[in-house]
């Protein structure tokens, strides 16, 4: 229960900060370590709560962005990236960015609380 | 708590945050701020327009003094109905930004010399190049100029008011997608840009010279005049000039004296004890084949009894592109055409009352001067016997993460001295350049057009175009009351024979500039007998014209050629004529050529292999179609001959100098003239004739042709392949291998990467029926599908009918999609 309240509070409190666009795009950090520390976990599971709640966000929010576009500048992303034009992958790769921040920052504050 | 795995976890997410926050070296320059770059609610997936998007809003401003509606066609073409003037230019400035704002500020950044600030030292070369030519400098000139009149300046403010407010209602995460990509931000706008991206385009047309006055300077060195005078000669045997041949001209108002010491100090070969060669800028020079064509019949040639006028300016093909369409309706005039993001008013198109279409000039108009400095302070130069205290003018260039770089340029009568001790490289080293440029000179540039959009008739036509200086260009003109003509307008300097063509003495006032031939004796022709009028960038004149319009290699031949064969024996001309007129893509050149070369070919000296290519050659319908191999061979052929030709010269100088052009080659073959070049010098055993040069260049273009035919690349389309380059020249956001035939000296003058960019028919007619297209979309998003939507139309030759509307009519047309309405309360 607590791993499952933890992935949720972590994507709604990443999504409201990122509504402030004018913050940094990581303002997400703090709101994911906060979650750790509110709901405290072990390391391993604050990392995979903190990964999972950022990564699932991004990946909703990006999947939304791209099939209401239908695929036209994922596509051309995934070329530049270079991700072999599959949006697909760009689409995991951007939650992977986000979720790999988040759990490192949520690991964080695991460790500050203990 | 522990203190360890903290401090670790800690320090992993800093690390992770600031790698993902940076600009990481790649292949082709530096990655996007990743972590930015890919969040969903900032970065680039903000760019991925819905593809049902709605376009329609209400804005209200107080910069407005009446209301604006705009309606949105399906094609994204913004039809814009204002209640005056200024309020419709405002709201053009609004469009251009909401649909191509990077573009329009990064061709500026390219103007000014500042995309160091954006991508860092790598372009600082392109930078200084651009500082040292004076391109800002001439635009302040403009501005100056421009401000003096106040109907202008008030224009010039109130479509940066426009583009400004777009800009000022963005939130972060909505500015374009390639801010995101590089990692910066639009700054404001203000009219100076717009002059600057008036220079790019001078620049773009008419600043060759910045590098070919260098390398001609270094054939003349070589070759000596005479030499020179059979590689690049002033006059053409099939020169069918814009105005026919045989009209009588006045008396030149300005007749240029030749300085006195011309043989000893200019023409002369090596004229210079000390001389070194010119070597070249670090910057790509403009295109050569940067021209158009344009034409117009009277009402006497075509089916409906009114005058048709077309025009294709080719440029290169850039994606966004250089054009975006629109119509803008006031009570002070109705207009449709095309419009350059970062300009108002509409560059080529129509109004109620007439069209007009426009190419380049290709005149000479910028000049190089080497100066005398009495020391590297660059305080004083020589000049008529005496030392002249020079102006010096700063320009910062800064530098993306470094210091900023001053230039220091000193200012002459002669010009901003380009070259100096500072700016040099081995070859210019010592040598102090000034250049002198129109671009330089005050203009009232974009009035011209400003006052096309308004006129009504002819007079207003001439009187429109007359204050245009710069750069040089062919204003077609056809009315609805039945009238055509032509005029190459522009700042032209009255130049004594080969002023200019090199870089000329900088210590004396006999080089210089001695006037600008007068609006009124510049080439032009009203309602001629034949019915049509046309350019495409050759020679305005025969000889008999009273100035001296340059070296032929300026000007290209054979479009204008083919246009005037056309058009002469067409009668009943209706759109669709134009339109597969437009899309020709027969090769007069290869007309001339081919028997030339097949003359010379002994089919009994080659390989079965190389019979059969040249079979090919003699059996091509000499129409460069994409599936036509013969174009490929005879390209391939007639390259392989001006290598054979002129190579070993070349090479030996071991000098940047002009390869001279094609139709001085075939030229110099049909009258059996200028053969010396034919003999390789490289060989000592023998003299070849032009007869071997044909057999060795022959047998080598069939070799290149096998291995091209292996690679499944000997179709035309194939071997041109064209495309549509992003400004970035990113792959992913360009079009690549468009099936699209025409190539050079061809009326479809599609190359690789250059052509047509926007092709324009309109029948004057009481509703006036005008067909348009370009490679491009209205949308400069890549994320947008009106990306790139006319692309595929305009390779397959097919136009869109442009939607002329009055208000009443658009409020209630289903091709309106979206309503745009700005209003002030």
């Amino acid at each position: 229960m607590k791993i499952a309240s933890a992935i949720l509070l972590t994507a709604f409190l990443g999504f409201v900060i990122g509504l402030y666009t004018s913050l940094p795009w990581w303002g997400f950090v703090v709101t994911s370590l906060l979650v750790s520390v509110a709901i405290h976990q072990k390391p391993w599971k604050a990392f995979v709560s903190g990964f999972s709640g950022m990564f699932l966000l991004w990946v909703l929010l990006a999947f939304l962005k791209d099939v209401a576009n239908e695929h036209i500048l994922s596509t051309k992303v995934a070329e530049i990236l270079p991700l072999g034009g599959s949006y697909f992958l760009l689409i995991l790769v951007t939650g992977f960015v986000s979720g790999l921040v988040s759990g490192a920052a949520a690991i964080t504050g695991s460790f500050l609380r203990k | 708590m522990r203190i360890v795995p903290l401090i670790i976890s800690g320090l992993c997410t800093v690390g992770l945050v600031s790698v993902l926050n940076m600009q990481l070296p790649s292949k082709s320059g530096k990655t996007p701020r990743l972590g930015y770059f890919l969040s969903p609610q900032q970065g680039f997936w903000q760019n991925a327009e819905p593809v049902n998007t709605s376009f329609s809003t209400d804005i209200k401003t107080t910069d407005l003094k009446g209301k604006v509606d705009v309606y949105m066609d399906d094609r994204l073409v913004p039809h814009i109905y204002a209640d005056n003037d200024l309020d419709a230019y405002y709201v053009q400035g609004y469009l251009h930004a909401k649909f191509r704002l990077w573009q329009m500020e990064f061709q500026t950044y390219v103007a000014g010399g500042r995309l160091s600030e954006i991508v860092g030292e790598d372009r600082v070369p392109t930078d200084r190049f651009f500082r040292r030519l004076g391109m800002v400098y001439g635009a302040e000139q403009t501005l100056e100029k421009m401000n003096q009149n106040p109907e202008m300046k008030a224009t010039m403010e109130s479509y940066a008011k426009g583009v400004n407010a777009y800009i000022n209602s963005l939130q972060p995460e909505q500015i374009p997608f390639e801010y995101k990509l590089l990692d910066y931000k639009p700054e404001a706008w203000t009219p100076l840009k717009t002059y600057l991206f008036l220079m790019l385009m001078s620049y773009d047309l008419t600043a060759r010279g910045a590098s070919t006055d260098l390398q001609m300077s270094n054939a003349k060195n070589y070759f000596g005049l005479d030499d020179m005078n059979k590689l690049f000669p002033i006059v053409q045997d099939s020169l069918d000039p814009i105005i026919p041949k045989g009209t009588v001209y006045a008396k030149p108002y300005i007749v240029p004296k030749t300085p006195a010491n011309v043989d000893s100090a200019y023409l002369g070969k090596n004229i210079s004890p000390k001389f070194t060669a010119y070597n070249l800028p670090d910057v790509a020079a403009p295109d050569k084949d940067n021209g158009s064509n344009n034409w117009a019949v009277s009402g006497k040639k075509t089916k409906s009894g009114r005058p048709i006028l077309c025009n294709d300016p080719h440029l290169g093909l850039n994606l966004p592109s250089l054009w975006y369409e629109v119509q803008i309706t006031t009570p002070t005039h109705n207009t449709y055409g095309a419009s350059f993001p970062g300009s108002p008013a509409v560059i080529i198109g129509f109004n109620d009352s007439i069209a007009w279409g426009v190419t380049n000039a290709g005149r000479d108009v910028i000049d190089y001067y080497d100066l005398t400095f009495k020391d590297s302070t660059l305080n004083e130069y020589w000049y008529n016997g005496a030392w002249v205290k020079a102006e010096h003018r700063k320009e910062v260039v800064k530098v993306k993460g470094k210091e900023d770089l001053v230039e220091n340029i000193a200012m002459t009568i002669f010009g901003p001295v380009m070259y100096d001790k500072a700016y040099s490289n081995e070859s210019t080293e010592g040598k102090y350049l000034a250049i002198h440029w129109t671009a330089h000179q005050a203009s009232t540039g974009v009035k011209a057009f400003y006052d096309l959009n308004r006129a009504k008739n002819y007079e207003d036509y001439l009187s429109a175009i007359n204050n245009w200086t710069c750069p040089g260009q062919n204003f077609v003109f056809a009315s609805k009351s039945g009238h055509i003509a032509i005029k190459q307008q522009g700042a032209f300097i009255a130049r004594w024979k080969h002023q200019g063509d090199y870089v000329m003495p900088g210590t004396d006032s006999s080089y210089l500039w001695q006037g600008i031939i007068p609006a009124s004796e510049n080439p032009m022709i009203k309602d001629p007998k034949r019915e049509f009028v046309s350019s495409a960038n050759q020679k305005s004149t025969d000889s008999t014209y009273p100035y001296y319009l340059g070296a032929a290699n300026s000007f290209p031949l054979y479009r204008g050629f083919m246009i005037n064969r056309l058009l002469t024996g067409m009668n009943d001309i209706t759109p669709e004529d134009m339109q597969k007129m437009q899309m020709n893509n027969y090769n007069v050149f290869a007309e001339m050529a081919r028997p030339v070369l097949l003359r010379y070919i002994d089919k009994k000296a080659l390989s079965e292999t190389e019979k059969k290519y040249v079979e090919i050659l003699e059996n091509w319908n000499l129409n460069a179609d994409i599936k036509e191999k013969g174009s490929t061979v005879f390209v391939c052929m007639w390259d392989s001959l001006q290598a054979a030709v002129y190579g070993d010269e070349f090479a030996k100088a071991k000098l940047p100098m002009l390869w001279p052009d094609q139709p001085t080659l075939l030229e110099s073959m049909l009258r059996g003239t200028g053969y010396e070049f034919a003999d390789n010098i490289n060989t000592t055993d023998k003299t070849e004739t032009i007869d071997d040069d044909v057999m060795i260049a022959c047998k080598r273009a069939c070799a290149h042709l096998a291995a091209l035919e292996k690679e499944g690349k000997l179709d035309w389309g194939v071997f041109k392949d064209t495309r549509v380059n992003h400004l970035l020249k990113i792959p992913a956001l360009s079009r690549l291998h468009l099936p699209i035939g025409g190539g050079s000296n061809i009326i479809n003058a599609t190359r690789d990467a250059h052509g047509p960019s926007w092709r324009m028919i309109v029948q004057l007619t009481d509703d006036i029926e005008a067909y348009c297209v370009y490679p491009g979309g209205q949308s400069g998003n890549p994320g947008s599908k009106y990306y790139d939507t006319f692309i595929d139309s305009w390779a397959a030759g097919k136009y869109y009918r442009a939607l002329f509307m009055k208000k009443e009519e658009a409020g209630k047309s289903d091709k309106m999609k979206w309503h745009i309405s700005f209003s002030n309360s």
